[in-house]
């Protein structure tokens, strides 16, 4: 059969190495699924990100960091010490046989599909600091954890504005929190076990800020704090951060009235070096989008998440997902063991899968109100969030609108506004005016179609900066729903595109290429005739590649 | 079927060439409808990498009049740059920098040969491996993304309709002719249709039982993060396409494409592959002064191809108020000038400013059925292509 040689066709790059199963994030879930893959018989690769470089710290990547890392995230033997010492099943989970390698990303997932047909078999896009490589499985268990949702307010692109994850994750794995007196935003059992968490590490909690007009969390929890000393302010949003140039210094506070609106001469300034906005979490589920697994919103779950059966399974009978990014509540907040659960359940079920492991009945855990649940969460019946939380982060957007204007930032990185996000408006730099375009808004948009977040995106480049939109997706999303007056989850996913971590080009391009890729490389197909001047009909054009010279007919 | 309102000129498909067609057409004061069955411009015309030279074509001439104009006869931005510079790592490089060059001074355009000191002031970034280059007089790039979106606006500035979310699945024919277009949204009469649909161009032919030799492929794209802007951003060279962004990305592609097939009208994924690596590899390679520079995204697109490589804009004969336009893979730089072909084929029967003979249909009258077959056009591991995304079991 002739072959083209331009094409894909026999060149496509083949992994370095084949796992069984690869499991993504050494989290409760994660390690919990390696651990038991691997007593199940089957050989496992545990990757984890962490210790993240401080260069991605720096760009919020993969969490809202705010640049509140100590100077010592940057020693990186230390923190590759303290992600292990405070992680002790990583220990177990190495005893048990299971390959963890730590500090490595996982920046691609490639799979074989309707338009994809070249692939040696399913992949992940693998990076540490210096290269990137291939690794090819039979199974892969995602565990990717969640993510802060963000809003932003007047002062948010200063140094200290973060989010609680970000924040937990410095104050635990880490142990590098450069801050010292924290307000955090949100009082559900996010904000409330970040307080405690930063209180018992010795950062003063300056204040704990909520929206509606009662705390939201672990009862006990708030008792606890508030005997400590720490202020809540129910009824209440932020109107600004101030600080000098690029560093936050304080807060303002402003009371809110049953509209949402801020009560004049309520303002409060309070001191502080960091904002931690505790408003929720969203799974991270980009891994699992670009394996092609369904997907579906369920807001008490923080948004869009996997679609799972009881072993969790995804709708791609080789990817098994587990923990937070399955879909997060405050149950899994208060007890780890759920999201442990999970991992075993996921773990034993994709060796099982594998015709690996003893063939003993899985336990039909599942992931919703099914679950067993123990301690404080049991009490408190949390299954999941009560209701939905986007209505929540809906109600914080617009008193942050009310107190802070449309005039405020909604992607840092490119600079767009809450007003020229409705308005749809070209970026800034472009210096555009026109009738026309003035004409044109969200409104005009929406005569021609429902809203749709990466149609905004192209237009006014929203989420198209470094951060790969992890400070601003869900907030754009928000906002457009509101300003659309439309439900969040009829807008649809906004995409994931590879690579899910910013990496630079000299540590993802590979080392190892094939010498037909450099070979027979050519810009666009090598049709001879495409590029032939129409004049001199028969001319053709071939590009030069490292074997052939330029080929011009007529010589 | 219920007659929804129809249009003296119904386009199939609101990518580039469609878009462009329509508004010449609308503002030419005729009543045009454009049918797209997702979001305008959300194939290849909004995925690629925003070149506008292509002085070898019949339409060149007029490409490269129009850009220049094309903000304000629009009403909305394009980010039109002009001029290109062909960087070259070899000798062989430089021969097609240069040949590139050659066909635009027959045209009548300036360029110059640069020596590598002279390559370096205009592009700060490039290596001591680059042996010299091409500054080109004319040529340029613009942003698909904005350009589509600003031809559906100016479209509807001028009167004209679009529908998106709207898939066509069926022509009605009439007494020799096609008088009505069907979609999911009711049956639009037509006195002139325009299929412009891209890869499903060729199953809207076949529905007329018109064979046209159309083969899709998948490509795919890298964006790297901003870096300070260059006197120039649209370079070019070592297997790449692509230019500096107004933003400062630099955003390229090349390399190895796949042959796929579009079974149906729906949107096809156009998911990446590890290809990313080796785009990335090749572009450190043209510019290692940015080598440093972070990926943040990869994207990829689908195009189609005729079997040799350039566009069919033609008038059928039977049914004879049909225009089919595929521009085989090389159409958004050339769509101000092949927009404004199309709407002349459809008002006064032929392109008033070029010759277009060369792009009739009939010169594949002999072309084989198994045509792809035979050029190695084809997906070459069927023994996936029936596996569901990823799964093994």
């Amino acid at each position: 059969m002739t072959v083209d040689k331009r094409s894909i066709a026999d060149k496509a790059p083949r992994p370095e190495r084949h796992v069984a199963v690869v499991v993504v994030g050494a989290g409760a879930a994660g390690v919990a699924a390696a651990i038991e893959a691997a007593r199940a018989g089957v050989e496992v690769l545990l990757i984890d990100e962490n210790p993240v470089d401080n260069d991605m710290m720096a760009m919020d990547v993969p969490l809202y960091f705010g640049q509140r890392m100590q100077p010592s995230v940057r020693n990186r033997a230390l923190m590759m010490e303290r992600v292990v010492e405070t992680n002790p099943a990583l220990a177990e989970a190495h005893e048990a046989g299971v390959d963890v390698q730590l500090g490595t990303y996982v920046w691609g997932a490639f799979v074989n599909g309707p338009t994809v047909r070249e692939l040696p078999g399913p992949m992940l896009g693998l990076a540490d600091d210096r290269r990137s490589w291939l690794v090819g499985y039979d199974r892969l268990i995602v565990a990717a954890g969640a993510r802060d949702v963000a809003i932003g307010f007047p002062g948010w692109e200063r140094a200290g504005a973060m989010g609680a994850n970000g924040a937990v994750s410095l104050l635990t794995r880490y142990r590098a929190l450069g801050s010292q007196r924290m307000v955090i935003v949100g009082s559900g059992d996010l904000g409330l076990r970040t307080a405690a968490l930063a209180l018992e590490s010795g950062v003063a909690v300056a204040g704990i800020v909520e929206v509606t007009n009662a705390v939201r969390g672990d009862e006990e929890i708030a008792r606890s704090l508030a005997s400590r000393g720490v202020p809540f302010y129910t009824a209440h949003t932020i109107r600004e951060a101030r600080g000098r140039v690029g560093e936050i210094e304080s807060v303002v506070l402003v009371q809110i009235d049953g509209n949402l609106k801020p009560v004049p001469g309520s303002e409060r300034e309070i001191a502080c070096d960091t904002v931690c906005l505790a408003l929720g979490l969203a799974p991270n589920v980009e891994i699992l989008h670009l394996v092609g697994a369904h997907l579906v919103f369920d807001s008490g779950l923080g948004g869009w998440i996997p679609e799972l059966n009881d072993q969790m399974q995804t709708s791609v009978p080789a990817v098994f997902a587990a923990g937070d990014c399955t879909g997060v509540h405050d149950g899994m907040l208060a007890d780890p063991e759920i999201a442990r659960k999970q991992g075993r359940l996921a773990g034993l079920a994709a060796a099982q899968s594998l015709g690996l492991a003893p063939n003993i009945p899985l336990p039909r855990w599942g992931r919703g109100p099914q679950f067993e649940l123990s301690g404080a969460a049991a009490r408190r019946g949390l299954s999941r969030s009560e209701g939905a939380v986007h209505t929540h982060w809906q109600t914080w957007l617009q008193s942050l609108i009310n107190a802070g204007g449309l005039d405020v930032n909604i992607c840092q990185c490119e600079e767009v506004t809450r007003r020229e996000l409705v308005d749809v408006k070209p970026p800034r730099y472009l210096k555009w005016e026109s009738p026309q375009m003035e004409a044109r808004s969200l409104d005009t948009m929406l005569r021609d179609g429902p809203v749709n977040q990466d149609q905004i995106k192209r237009l006014t480049r929203a989420g198209m900066g470094p951060c790969q939109s992890r400070r601003c997706r869900e907030q754009v999303g928000l906002l457009l729903a509101q300003a659309a007056g439309t439900s969040i989850d009829r807008i649809p996913l906004p995409s994931f595109r590879p690579p899910i971590r910013p990496l630079p080009m000299n540590v993802l391009w590979p080392a190892d290429e094939p010498a037909a890729m450099r070979e027979d490389w050519v810009s666009w197909f090598g049709i001879p005739t495409q590029f032939s001047p129409h004049w001199e009909a028969g001319m053709a054009i071939a590009e030069p590649t490292a074997q052939t010279r330029l080929i011009l007919s007529d010589e | 079927m219920e007659q929804a309102k129809g249009a003296a000129v119904v386009i199939i498909g609101g990518g580039v060439t469609g878009l462009s067609a329509g508004w010449w057409l609308a503002r030419s004061g005729v009543d045009v409808l454009v049918l797209e069955k997702s979001i305008v411009g959300w194939e290849a015309s909004g995925r690629n990498g925003g070149g506008a030279t292509h002085v070898y074509s019949p339409f060149g001439l007029e490409e490269q009049r129009l850009w220049p104009q094309m903000d304000e006869l629009l009403g909305y931005p394009t980010e039109h740059q002009p001029y290109r510079i062909g960087v070259a790592l070899s000798e062989a490089q430089l021969a097609l920098a240069r040949r590139w060059a050659e066909i635009g001074e027959t045209r009548g355009f300036k360029w110059e040969l640069l020596d590598r000191q002279q390559l370096k002031e205009l592009v700060p970034i490039v290596g001591d491996n680059a042996i010299g280059g091409t500054y080109l007089h004319f040529g340029g790039h613009a942003n698909p993304q904005r350009t589509v979106q600003a031809y559906a606006w100016a479209l509807q500035d001028h009167g004209g309709r679009i529908l998106q979310h709207t898939t066509v699945t069926g022509l009605t024919m009439r007494g020799g002719r096609v008088t009505a277009v069907e979609t999911t949204q009711g049956a639009f009469g037509a006195d002139t249709v325009v299929i412009a649909a891209g890869p499903q161009t060729g199953l809207f032919a076949d529905m007329l039982g018109v064979s046209l030799p159309l083969a899709p492929a998948r490509v795919e794209m890298i964006a790297t993060e901003p870096l300070p802007l260059m006197r120039h951003g649209g370079v070019g060279g070592n297997g790449l396409y692509g230019r500096q962004t107004l933003r400062g990305n630099l955003v390229y592609g090349g390399g190895p494409h796949e042959w796929i097939n579009v079974p149906d009208m729906a949107s096809p994924d156009h998911p990446n592959t590890p290809l990313v690596r080796n785009l990335a590899r090749r572009l450190a390679e043209l510019l290692p002064g940015a080598a440093h520079l972070r990926v943040i995204r990869a994207w990829g697109g689908i195009v189609e191809n005729t079997p040799d490589g350039l566009p069919v804009i033609d008038r059928l004969s039977s049914p004879d108020n049909v225009i089919l336009a595929t521009m085989s893979s090389v159409g958004f730089g050339l769509s101000p000038a092949a927009g404004k072909g199309i709407s002349e084929l459809v008002m006064h029967g032929r392109c008033l400013f070029a010759d277009l003979s060369a792009l009739a249909l009939s010169r594949f009258a002999d072309t084989p059925p198994d045509w792809r077959e035979r050029a190695g056009w084809i997906p070459t591991n069927a023994s996936v292509a029936e596996t569901a995304a990823g799964g093994s079991l």
